[in-house]
């Protein structure tokens, strides 16, 4: 049945016949319909996805796909620019902007014959953790109306409905409760990999400069990268197969030509590699389930026979305060622009342009954006640029050393919790503010940030409260392959079960044979570089 | 240059009144000093007149130091895509990125990194190998992203010198040679244009010039009058002109400088600056600072917020093509070796070569290398006549020069070409002509330029006399009517002779052959 198809399967079945990018295409729309109380979907474009699915269709009818990708719905976060749809970034400030060209991920997809379903909810300009402030509502963790969350804590889904993890919430809980394929986020301190983790996806960030952010609304330009999320590693491998490489309308990506990721190898041998676990990820606050899932995953290593060694990143305790300064930094640049000028929101206040300014910014920012930009401009003030921002960048490159040292020392990648915690109930995370809640969400995420390494955020179980927990593996930069690989591993080993949708039985009809979960097709004569 | 800005006096001086803008206090002391408005008065402030202080027993020093803004010739912007143009329609030349659409990333343009590295080279600058972009910010209409992104913290050119002369003593033709050493040049971009509507209380943007490219060039307070300043922008012009690196029209806002001008005694600290911004001629320049406006001083000034640009990764300049990486396409790289294989003659060296090639004086060859055109002006009429270069120059200098300026006309729109001046020229070789007839000829020429100098002459019968029966008759005549002057010449008193001369050309109309004259009058007299 469909709910149990990881994308590559859709997209054999696609290839066979068995059910076509059209029908496909519906039972998502469908879908998204009936979990409307999720919202996910800031923007559902379903006119164009239908035409995009009928062009798939009719090309593999002709036999002619244009890869692996083709005919497959994907939804996209919603600070992407997107041609000719609406991209608001949660913004009263965008809420009607329609941006005239496409981002370079988007573009790269829609060449390749995916299916944009929409855009999807976040943090407003993706500043925050948990996909509650956005100017369109919050997003409702999909998990909250599973049976296991409901039995196990005897909650009321309407009342109780548990957070979808932020910024990139909606991207999340898309791809969790089946609405799309696959989708992108944004990553800039975590964004997609705590929704990832919460909504139990795989969310992976690559290498910063691996991936081009043209198109890309920005936070913090110097973390910024496009997230991916997809219901196995494998098929996040093969998105950022089709995403990776050079751009030049990002002078920040690679040239060098990046590794293909047609497909991950599974027999390598664990004693080759070396597996971290860093001990300042220890820390107050971890929850004992989250605690214990980590370590029955380093256990899993051991036994397996990877070579797992307790490692230290000494500045990381510091790493939460710096981002906290560079990013509100950057905010107050980049937000500069919204002036109401060029596009987006205009306020009526005509008095003088200074007049016209305060209004349109206050009317189009919520009290976060503000507040980041405020404390930004503080931090950029002449006399405070070297106590505050030349700070944080020297404690930046510390974060980095740390990293390098011990990826220099031979260890291949490190193993820590993505987040804290499951998912918190929405009553109960609103009682702290922003602010507060993104330094406890992001400490496990954002030194990866700050270093611009490759993370990726793996589903290992569900809480004791039927909530998924995530596991985050760290890489040296530009090792997405070899991170991944490792991740496919503890994927197969640890049998996280997605949510399964329960649908009528209109939408039983999709009969497709369940592939082995193991392919037999990839490549097996591939060694992991070290 | 001086040509081109006539036109436009009086619209500038408005704007330079306006936009004035008075700078932080430099120290405790604040300087007071009267200053005229500029363009209300047509004397001029000169290097060794230091301005006067009413009342003032002591003489005020000026210092002077410049920002000039070149715009980059190049066909692109200096992060997108989108064309350089002047006067073409409004917001027609504008990238999804000059127009800071979210989500747009800045591209830099090669040809404006070239045109850095060539014109620092040219100033002998030090080429940083490696330079980094900043964002300054403000909150302007026509400043769209709310930042500009410059080079602060370390541009690509340091440390260089500009060698600049202008014409002084008292007489107005003593070659003075001086330099300004030349901080910085840094690559940023320019911004758009607000016009504002105060009938309709409107303010109006145009982006076109948004994200064109500029090189920032920063100099030392190394001079001290605006006559100086002038001369050294005007150089730098030039210089920028040869390259190729920048039109240099001011008219066209392509070369803007600023001056901060600042006025103390001998021995105290300097006083209050004031920044004048946006100079747009050199005449406008030399006053501007000369006069300046009476000191207001505000309050400081919020000092625009700087941080790294974190889109744009250093920027590397490569001393030969084997340095640079083997992944980047050539193509994609600035090599500092063929930046510097492909400089140009530069006007110092241009001059050099007038002034040996044709034996002029150095003065000769900074007129002719100051003037647009004047040098190939100069050396066509070398080519095409027997007269001497050191002739022509006085021709083209002096009598040519003279009637342009006289008519605000540039060498391009003389009436007078060099093939015309160069037939003129080979007329009075030949002996055809006097060399008084032909400055009458060329007052022809210029007035009538459809004629040529043998048929002014044919038509005028201004061909020399050289029938010695005339000629003696005439000179007899003249030294019949004037008995006194003979006795004097007789006496000793050979100056006179000059004056019987000038009576007997007079007779002539200026045709006769002086040479000629001189003999038969020295012969009556003797």
């Amino acid at each position: 049945f469909i709910q149990r198809l990881l994308r590559i399967e859709v997209s054999l079945a696609l290839k066979e016949g068995r059910i076509s990018p059209t029908e496909l295409c519906r039972k998502c729309l469908n879908r998204i319909k009936k979990t409307h109380h999720l919202n996910a979907y800031i923007t559902v474009s379903e006119e164009l996805a239908l035409k995009q699915a009928h062009e798939a269709e009719s090309r593999l009818s002709k036999g002619v796909s244009k890869g692996p990708l083709d005919g497959i719905p994907f939804a996209v976060k919603d600070n992407f620019c997107t041609e000719n749809i609406k991209t608001t970034c949660a913004s009263n400030m965008l809420k009607d902007y329609t941006p005239p060209y496409n981002a370079t991920v988007v573009q790269k997809l829609l060449d390749q014959g995916a299916v944009l379903m929409g855009k999807t909810n976040l943090d407003e300009f993706a500043m925050g953790s948990g996909s509650t402030d956005s100017a369109f509502g919050p997003v409702r963790n999909p998990w909250s109306y599973e049976a296991a969350y409901r039995e196990k804590s005897g909650a009321d889904p309407d009342a109780d409905w548990v957070i979808a993890g932020g910024s990139s919430g909606g991207s999340a809980a898309a791809v969790a409760s089946l609405t799309s394929f696959f989708s992108l986020g944004s990553d800039t301190g975590g964004s997609t990999r705590n929704p990832g983790a919460l909504c139990g996806v795989v969310a992976l960030k690559p290498t910063y400069g691996l991936v081009s952010r043209h198109g890309l609304i920005p936070l913090v330009n110097s973390m910024d990268v496009p997230g991916i999320i997809t219901r196995s590693v494998h098929d996040a491998a093969t998105v950022l197969g089709v995403l990776q490489g050079h751009d030049v309308k990002d002078s920040t990506t690679v040239t060098d030509h990046p590794t293909p990721l047609t497909g991950l190898p599974d027999d390598f041998d664990p004693r080759n590699i070396r597996v971290g676990i860093p001990k300042e990820y220890h820390g107050p606050g971890l929850s004992q389930e989250t605690l214990a899932q980590w370590s029955r995953v380093a256990d899993m290593f051991e036994q397996a026979g990877f070579q797992v060694e307790q490692v230290s990143l000494p500045h990381t305790q510091h790493s939460i305060v710096c981002y906290h300064v560079l990013c509100h930094a950057e905010v107050a640049s980049n937000m500069a622009r919204f002036d109401g000028l060029e596009y987006g929101h205009r306020s009526d206040v005509s008095s003088s342009t200074e007049a016209m300014y305060a209004a349109t910014r206050h009317g189009g920012f919520n009290d976060v954006v503000r507040g980041r930009i405020l404390s930004g401009n503080y931090f950029l003030l002449k006399q405070n640029y070297e106590h505050y921002f030349v700070k944080a960048q020297q404690v930046r490159r510390l974060i980095n050393e740390d990293f390098r040292r011990v990826f220099g020392s031979g260890v291949d990648v490190l193993l820590t919790p993505t987040t804290l915690s499951d998912a918190m109930r929405h009553t109960d995370f609103v009682q702290e503010d922003n602010r507060t809640r993104s330094a406890q969400e992001d400490i496990f995420t954002q030194p990866a940030n700050m270093a611009g390494l490759p993370a990726v955020s793996v589903p290992t179980a569900l809480s004791s409260r039927g909530l998924p927990i995530g596991l985050q593996l760290i890489g040296p930069a530009f090792q997405d392959r070899s991170l991944l690989t490792v991740a496919q591993w503890i994927e197969q080993k640890v049998g996280f079960a997605p949510i399964r949708y329960h649908g009528d039985a209109g939408e039983g009809e999709i009969r497709v044979d369940v592939l082995p979960s193991t392919p037999t097709v990839w490549e097996k004569n591939y060694l992991i570089p070290c | 240059m001086a040509a081109s800005s006539a036109g436009i006096g009086t619209l500038l001086c408005k704007n330079i009144n306006k936009q004035i803008e008075i700078f932080y206090p430099t120290n405790r002391r604040y300087t007071w000093c009267v200053i005229r408005r500029i363009c209300t008065s047509i004397s001029r402030f000169r290097c060794q007149g230091q301005i006067k202080r009413k009342s003032a027993p002591k003489e005020l020093v000026g210092v002077v130091g410049l920002e000039v803004h070149a715009q980059i010739q190049s066909i692109t912007k200096l992060f997108s895509g989108s064309q350089v143009r002047f006067q073409a329609p409004p917001n027609s030349l504008v990238s999804f990125f000059d127009a800071s659409l979210p989500g747009t990333l800045p591209v830099l343009n090669r040809r404006c990194v070239e045109a850095a590295v060539m014109t620092g080279l040219a100033l002998d600058c030090v080429i940083n190998r490696k330079s980094l972009f900043d964002r300054k910010h403000y909150f302007y209409a026509d400043l769209p992203a709310g930042y500009q992104i410059t080079q602060q913290r370390r541009p690509i050119a340091v440390d260089g010198t500009l060698t600049y002369s202008h014409l002084g003593g008292t007489r107005r033709n003593t070659l003075i040679t001086k330099s300004v050493r030349i901080k910085q040049i840094q690559l940023e971009q320019d911004s758009g244009k607000s016009l504002h509507d105060d009938r309709r209380g409107q303010t109006l943007i145009d982006l076109n010039r948004a994200g064109v490219g500029l090189m920032e060039l920063v100099m030392e307070p190394d001079m001290s009058c605006g006559e100086e300043a002038a001369a050294a922008v005007r150089e730098l012009q030039l210089i920028l002109q040869a390259l190729g690196t920048c039109q240099g029209h001011m008219d066209e806002g392509q070369l803007r400088v600023d001056a901060n001008v600042s006025v103390h005694r001998p021995g105290d600290p300097w006083g209050v600056r004031t920044e004048v911004k946006n100079i747009n001629s050199g005449r406008n320049l030399a006053r501007a600072i000369g006069y300046t406006t009476k000191l207001h001083c505000s309050g400081p000034v919020r000092q625009p917020e700087f941080m790294p640009e974190p889109n744009l990764p250093p920027l590397i300049v490569y001393d030969r093509p084997s340095t640079a990486p083997p992944c980047v396409h050539p193509s994609q790289v600035v090599v500092l070796e063929e930046v510097r294989a492909g400089l140009p003659e530069l006007p110092r060296a241009r001059r050099t070569r007038l002034v040996e090639s044709y034996d002029i004086l150095p003065e000769h060859s900074f007129t002719l290398v100051n003037e647009d055109g004047l040098t190939d002006y100069f050396e066509a009429v070398v080519k095409e006549t027997k007269a001497g270069p050191r002739k022509v120059i006085g021709w083209v200098n002096q009598v040519l020069l003279g009637l342009l300026h006289h008519h605000s006309l540039s060498v391009s729109q003389s009436p007078v070409t060099p093939q015309m001046l160069a037939q003129l020229l080979n007329l009075q070789e030949n002996g055809q002509i006097s060399s008084s007839v032909a400055k009458q000829v060329f007052q022809e020429l210029w007035r009538a330029p459809g004629k040529t100098a043998q048929q002014i002459i044919q038509e005028q019968d201004l061909g020399i006399v050289s029938n010695t029966t005339e000629i003696h008759r005439i000179c007899q005549k003249v030294v019949d009517s004037h008995p006194d002057q003979v006795q004097a010449i007789r006496g000793g008193n050979k100056k006179v002779l000059n004056k019987l001369m000038g009576l007997v050309q007079k007779e002539t109309k200026g045709r006769a052959d002086p040479v000629l004259v001189r003999s038969i009058l020295e012969e009556k007299t003797s």
